[in-house]
């Protein structure tokens, strides 16, 4: 019996049920005396031995009040853990909606029912679809409704069961996060385009990592991609993708790409997880999708700040601009600058020239050119002035000097005069009175001297 | 702006993302600005320097793969295809 009523422990109430042997079915837990028998409480029981030994009312010490049986019985289903998080199969029967907003029903099947109530927040939180007669699963747990003496389910999630389940909780789960604005158009944010840090979230094993990896390797080698692998199906995949999209956030990448390859509706499902959706929400990095194939959506599609149909188009989105187009950048880059450089020498060489011809006209060299002209004439005239300076003083001294040639007594000598000086004194002798004692005669080639005594007579002539 | 970086780091010490922007700094002060010739050439000739280095880069690029190990990242060895 304890096998059967195995429950899931610490199940989380937005999960699906997958394994069956969670779930209660109501032929199961149809009475509290099935339920005290199971023998999950091991520990003794007296109270209840008034319904199950009425014979012996002597062990009673005391008599208890309905109202404390009641608050025993409460309090011994409300403490089980086990009842408190609970899966219960049925059909829906006495469905009722009152004004006040909670959901009242019944589930059923053929052995047992089991009444079941919604309160209004989470009926309006996850807009449960109703209808009476439908096959649901109903999460919950087990609590006594004392004035009544009812034990009853007070329910947190409904679900239809069976086929399409999952695709009901999909678009429950959809509306409910569309309806907080997690999948607004505002909130997506823009895709580097040159992403230096590529962090990706997939499997580590896998085709899709090494299509991804190919992917950047080919278009963008520059890129350094870190790896935060998760599992990617399982009931451990969520709290995985979660941790990863947190851990992942911590290096700061420029984008994150969440991948998976293809597969059932099933093994993408961890996808869809609530908690997954918001961490994609959350991530500081923006997110791009890529999870199965072109034709399935998952909620982190919707929630990611781009969808790509496959790993490799998130890749591909991931590196927008590729190898090819850094290239191209860098050659425009490249002759631009050489155009420029090239351009600017041009001008100031242009600008030189003029400057360089405005300079040459107003040069000095004009006017030193001018001034030597000048000067070699005055130059000129200054030869030709002296020049004629001398001609003239040259024919004066030719006429001085002929005229001395004249005067010279050489001359009168050689015509037969002579000049006679008295040896005492050199007087020349021009008078027969001067005439007197030795005296040198001088003739046109040389001299003789002659002596004029007192006796000789002086003679007139 | 460009021109006015005092302390430029060495050219092979840039990432491709620096030295890229650096180079389009540069494009767009030789483009914009009047500056004198001198600094012009300068401009110039860090802007070749900074072309080529970034054409060294991406004929050299190799995909660096690290894996994410709790908080500390560790190189990824790619399992051959």
């Amino acid at each position: 019996m304890v096998s059967v009523i195995s429950v899931a422990k610490n199940k989380q109430p937005h999960q699906t049920p997958k394994s069956k042997n969670r779930n209660y079915t109501l032929g199961k837990l149809s009475t509290l005396n099935d339920f005290f028998s199971a023998s999950i409480f091991p520990f003794p029981i007296p109270s209840f031995s008034i319904i199950l030994r009425p014979m012996q009312p002597d062990l009673f010490s005391t008599t208890l009040t309905v109202s404390q049986l009641t608050f025993r019985i409460r309090k011994l289903l409300e403490d089980n853990p086990e009842l408190q998080d609970v899966w219960v199969t049925g059909e829906i029967s006495n469905l009722s909606r009152p004004a006040s907003g909670h959901i009242y029903f019944t589930l059923k099947d053929k052995n047992a029912s089991l009444r079941c109530v919604m309160w209004k927040t989470e009926a309006l939180r996850t807009r449960p679809n109703l209808q009476e007669g439908a096959a649901v699963e109903v999460h919950g747990k087990i609590a006594v409704y004392e004035p009544q003496g009812q034990y009853q389910l007070i329910a947190s999630l409904i679900q239809a069961k069976g086929e399409g389940v999952l695709f009901q909780e999909f678009s429950r789960l959809k509306a409910m996060l569309e309806a907080e604005g997690l999948f607004d158009p505002e909130r997506k944010r823009p895709i580097p385009e040159l992403p230096q840090k590529i962090g990706i979230i997939t499997s580590a094993t896998g085709a899709a990592l090494r299509d991804m990896l190919n992917t950047i390797r080919r278009r963008l080698p520059l890129a350094h991609v870190i790896l935060a692998p998760s599992p990617v199906q399982g009931i451990e995949a969520p709290p995985a993708l979660v941790k990863a999209i947190q851990s992942l956030n911590l290096q700061s990448p420029d984008v994150i790409l969440l991948a998976r390859g293809g597969g059932s509706i099933e093994d993408l499902w961890a996808f869809n997880d609530e908690r997954v959706v918001r961490a994609v929400v959350d991530s500081k990095a923006p997110i791009i999708s890529g999870v199965g194939h072109e034709t399935d959506f998952t909620l982190c599609d919707f929630a990611a700040d781009l969808r790509a149909p496959t790993p490799t188009a998130a890749a591909e989105l991931a590196t927008q601009t590729t190898l090819d187009d850094l290239h191209f950048q860098l050659s425009t880059y490249q002759s631009r600058l050489t155009d420029l450089i090239s351009g600017l020498l041009a001008d100031q060489k242009a600008f030189l020239s003029a400057v360089a011809s405005r300079l040459k006209y107003v040069s000095p060299e004009r006017r030193i050119l001018s001034e030597y002209q000048h000067l070699d004439e005055l130059s000129r005239r200054a030869f030709s002035a002296l020049h004629h300076r001398i001609q003239l003083h040259s024919a004066s001294v030719d006429g001085i000097s002929k005229r001395l040639q004249a005067l010279n007594p050489e001359g009168v000598l050689a015509r037969g005069y002579a000049i006679i000086t008295r040896k005492s004194d050199g007087k020349v002798v021009g008078k027969v009175s001067q005439a007197q004692g030795e005296m040198n005669v001088r003739v046109s080639d040389g001299e003789f001297e002659v002596h004029r005594g007192l006796d000789t007579a002086l003679r007139k002539t | 702006m460009a021109k006015t970086k005092s302390s430029l780091k060495p050219v092979e010490e840039l990432t491709y993302e620096e030295a890229l922007a650096e180079l389009e700094g540069i494009v767009e002060s030789l483009e914009g600005e009047q500056n004198p010739l001198e600094d012009s050439m300068k401009l110039f000739e860090r802007g070749q320097a900074l072309a080529a280095h970034c054409g060294a880069l991406l004929e050299s690029a190799q995909l660096k793969v690290q894996k994410l190990v709790g908080e500390s990242v560790i190189p990824f060895e790619e399992e051959p295809e």
